[in-house]
């Protein structure tokens, strides 16, 4: 795995893109920590997709047992030192928090997650494991990303052979690839994903189990294969004059100013769709120095996907919406885009119809769609006995089971694409169905 | 309409008059002339100036205290010794101060070894600096009563009635002893003092403690130089030590005194509730060294407020009205009962009544509105550790607008917390014993209702046969 230090930021993105919530000093999490009630069978731990014991590391905080919160929290979620940082919290644990009807404000329980991960891996502590002896059993984790990265260290922490097989030559998935540097610098990613290939779980990089035979290697050699391959390619917009270089989809362009010194910048940029991918590609745009960022939408405001307070961050950031709007044309003059041309939308019924003649244009010399990911259908086809619908894999959700019992799955793949905390969660629960289905096989 | 009068808070206490009844204990606080003079200038009614008499040498560190939660200094800690300057210079600035400041009452603290010549000399001295009072330091718990003065004085009633009535030989102002709460049973240096002649005592001095230990050095605070050494405990943790002690002693006619009263007193209400017991004025020190002179306004301007919403017009008026409500157990009321009541609108489904209940107090608040309520012992109820199994085998994914509509789930009840997480009590089972209410985060969520049982009053003391009981007072 490439050292994380290969991939320090670039000075202008380090500037333009500070925390977008800073870390709490260690004196600010003490009186935050001591402010939560420590509810019994806490709402907030109810909410989270993984069950952190939240009040549980919060007092550990407080009773300034650092180390303990940390492990507490990593036996729950071993992604957790993201998950603090990218968790929308405010419908998760912050949501639930009793603190809205006492105060109104909610326990600061995502600062105060990250307050005990950042110590942890000050420490240089060990990811702890959940047992001392070795496991029968291997257990090949395709992808990466959250769900393979969960699935992989609870099956490595109770003793098991495990291998990471990722196309990409690093880590993380989207975590790592796509998420808003303000929120998740690619290094923190990668120095959480360190503890995992620290436990003993195996990586293999820039491998792609594409073709029968790769699928036919890995039955042979493994007991079990997760899949954790998340969702493909963006989509794409399909109108006249996408193909050209100056159009780049939202997950590229995170990607790019994040893992290189030469990212893509316009000075009159124009995203399309209105999802939290999309607020986090404009907000960047944004901060690389555009003079004018627009979403355009072809519903309005309450249909948006984004989360609420997405939403407003990006209008804090200057973002400019153009609802009921649909791009059907980008005009390049010479090598420059110039222009995305539009039609105005009306909905009818709710649903968006676009208005004959109402053709106008967008000043735009960088254009990125944001649309969504689409299923990795094709991929998915090739594996053997695993149905799929939707272009996701059904799998029991407590267990991950697919209908082929030596394939389990979990994240995107499965849920058609939802966080970073689902995600783990499902890899977790994956992880010890998998360790409880070996054991009985092997016992 | 003529403006109505505001309640005075001039009080006499053994003879001295006092503007208010706010003074600054014997302490840091009233080291100097100047320092008591401001305390004057911000509101103090009197002060008691820091020890005077044996000589002196101080340590440093002196000081360490107790953080709780966010709150610093929640108790308090110090190894100083009496005054370190000297005699002279404290009676000079008695002297000036007084001059300045004639209406405002100003007590001389004194220490002196064991020896009658020696008291009669710092008490012809104190009184002819202008001091209008004497309290005697039969209290400091550290240092000096390693030699022979402070707490060795009031640990031993023979001692301390001796001594009162040395001072007593010579003294022309009232005589204050300053009793320490270090003895099994206050009342009876308060008794010895009361027997040598004293005119008031002054109640509590600090409480021997080790606050501490640096977890990193191991060392106790405060560190002097790698060791420490007990001291005096002192700041809002003591209070309810206090009180009791205070009680103990206005309520026994052999040791009743006028009675300045001292222990973690920080705000008005502090003060009434030690007026309630019997003093007629209060002594303030850790408050005054934590946030300064200036919390006086507070506590004279609130507690002129709440005299004037209860209609007392003077201290008098409700000095010692809480007395008469404390008496022995025996004499309490076995047929009262009293039942837990959860506001539902107030609820915001911490569930801490629920597991202080089930693993502090008698099992009987229960997380059954949705299951279905159940009254009854313990065995048919799920345990807490249940309903947390529960929880965290649930499988949770986060809400996304797009792929779960965006229909906020709000069905959980007519309440503002879902109806799951609001407990519900058994008044079946629920002794009254008062713990929810205490552990409730919400004022007035949780209530004490009194439920009628029908039964005439008795007290254990009549179930006994002990003769001489009190009977319960049906009106209380």
């Amino acid at each position: 795995m490439p050292a994380a230090t290969h991939l320090d930021q670039h000075p202008d993105v380090a500037h333009q893109f500070a925390d977008l919530h800073p870390p709490l000093s260690p004196q600010a999490a003490v009186v935050e920590s001591n402010l939560c009630l420590n509810c019994f069978d806490a709402p907030c731990t109810a909410a989270c997709p993984t069950h952190i014991d939240v009040p549980r590391f919060i007092k550990k905080i407080a009773s300034g047992n650092l180390t303990g919160s940390a492990i507490s929290i990593l036996e729950a979620n071993v992604l957790a030192a993201s998950c603090s940082r990218v968790c929308p919290v405010s419908v998760l644990c912050e949501g639930a928090c009793v603190m809205h009807r006492y105060n109104e404000q909610p326990i600061q329980i995502a600062l105060l997650q990250r307050h005990a991960m950042d110590a942890f891996h000050a420490s240089g502590l060990p990811l702890p494991i959940k047992s001392n002896s070795m496991a029968t059993g291997k257990i090949a984790c395709v992808g990466a990303g959250p769900a393979s990265l969960a699935c992989a260290a609870e099956l490595r922490q109770r003793g098991f052979h495990v291998t990471v097989f990722e196309q990409r030559l690093l880590p993380g998935g989207l975590n790592t690839y796509g998420v808003a540097e303000y929120k998740l610098r690619t290094a923190d990613s990668l120095r959480e994903i360190k503890l995992i290939q620290d436990l003993g779980v195996e990586f293999k990089f820039g491998v792609s189990i594409a073709t029968d035979a790769d699928f036919n290697a890995l039955e042979a050699e493994y007991d079990i294969i997760f899949l954790g391959v998340g969702l493909g390619a963006m989509q794409k917009l399909k109108i006249p004059g996408e193909c050209h270089p100056a159009v780049i989809d939202a997950l590229r362009f995170i990607e790019t100013y994040k893992t290189t010194c030469n990212p893509l910048i316009g000075n009159n940029v124009v995203v399309v769709g209105a999802g939290n991918t999309a607020i986090d590609a404009a907000s960047a745009a944004v901060r690389m120095g555009a003079q004018e960022v627009t979403i355009v939408y072809r519903r309005t405001e309450p249909k948006i996907s984004a989360f609420d307070f997405e939403y407003e961050h990006a209008k804090s950031e200057g973002i400019r919406f153009l609802w009921l709007t649909q791009p059907i044309a980008a005009h390049a003059e010479g090598e420059s885009l110039r222009s995305l041309e539009c039609l105005r939308v009306e909905l009818v019924n709710d649903k968006p119809e676009t208005i004959v003649g109402s053709n106008f244009f967008i000043k735009c010399d960088l254009l990125i769609p944001a649309i969504g990911q689409s299923p990795l259908i094709d991929w998915l086809a090739q594996c053997r006995n695993i149905t799929f619908e939707n272009g996701h894999i059904p799998a029991d959700p407590a267990t991950g089971r697919t209908a082929n019992p030596k394939y389990y799955a979990a994240g995107d793949c499965v849920n058609g694409g939802r966080e970073v905390v689902d995600a783990v969660a499902g890899g977790k629960r994956a992880g010890i169905a998998i360790a409880q289905a070996l054991e009985q096989s092997h016992a | 309409m003529p403006e109505k009068k505001s309640p005075s808070l001039a009080v006499n206490f053994a003879g001295i008059k006092s503007p208010n009844p706010f003074w600054l204990a014997s302490a840091p606080p009233t080291n100097t002339g100047e320092m008591i003079m401001r305390a004057f200038d911000a509101g103090w009614g009197g002060a008691v100036w820091k020890t005077i008499g044996a000589q002196v040498t101080n340590v440093s560190s002196r000081y360490s205290a107790i953080d709780w939660n966010n709150q610093r200094m929640m108790g308090f800690n110090n190894i100083e010794l009496i005054s370190d300057r000297p005699t002279e210079v404290n009676l000079r600035e008695i002297a000036e101060v007084k001059k300045r400041y004639p209406n405002h009452p100003v007590i001389a603290s004194l220490m002196v070894e064991s020896n009658r010549e020696a008291w009669h000399d710092i008490v012809h001295r104190a009184e002819d600096a202008g001091a209008d009072g004497l309290e005697l330091n039969f209290g400091c718990p550290h240092g000096m009563s390693e030699r022979g003065m402070g707490s060795a004085v009031g640990q031993v009633p023979e001692y301390a009635e001796r001594i009162t009535a040395w001072v007593k030989e010579a003294a022309r102002t009232p005589v204050i002893i300053k009793l320490t709460p270090n003895i099994s049973d206050i009342r009876q240096p308060a008794r010895a003092a009361k027997r040598g002649g004293a005119d008031a005592l002054s109640a509590i001095n600090t409480i021997n403690s080790i606050t501490g230990i640096n977890l990193d050095t191991l060392v106790p605070r405060p560190n002097v130089g790698g060791l420490s050494t007990h001291g005096g405990y002192c700041g809002p943790a003591v209070k309810p030590i206090a009180m009791n002690m205070v009680q103990q002693v206005a309520s026994d006619p052999e040791a009743a005194l006028p009675i300045s009263g001292i222990g973690g007193i920080a705000t008005w209400r502090d003060a009434t509730e030690f007026i309630l017991l019997g003093c007629t004025t209060v002594q303030v020190c850790t408050a005054a060294m934590h946030y300064g002179y200036r919390i006086v306004e507070d506590m004279a301007d609130g507690l002129q407020h709440w005299m004037a919403a209860k209609g007392f017009s003077t201290i008098e008026d409700f000095r010692g009205l809480s007395l008469n409500r404390v008496t022995d157990w025996k004499n309490l009321n076995l047929n009262y009962k009293i039942v837990a009541h959860i506001d539902e609108q107030k609820c915001i489904g911490c569930d801490l009544c629920h597991i202080a209940c089930w693993d502090g107090a008698h099992q009987c608040i229960h997380m059954d509105r949705v299951s279905g309520p159940i009254d009854g012992h313990v065995e048919v109820h799920s345990i807490p550790a249940s309903y947390e199994a529960v929880s965290r085998s649930s499988i949770t994914v986060t809400p996304i607008p797009k792929l779960d509509g965006s229909a906020k789930a709000n069905g959980h009840g007519p309440y503002p917390t879902p109806l799951a997480r609001i407990p519900r009590v058994d008044e079946t089972e629920c002794v009254g014993c008062n713990l929810c209410s205490c552990v409730c985060p919400i004022e007035n969520c949780i209530t004490m209702v009194e439920v009628p049982t029908g039964l005439p009053p008795e007290t254990w003391a009549q179930r006994t046969g002990e003769k001489d009981c009190v009977p319960p007072n049906k009106a209380w």
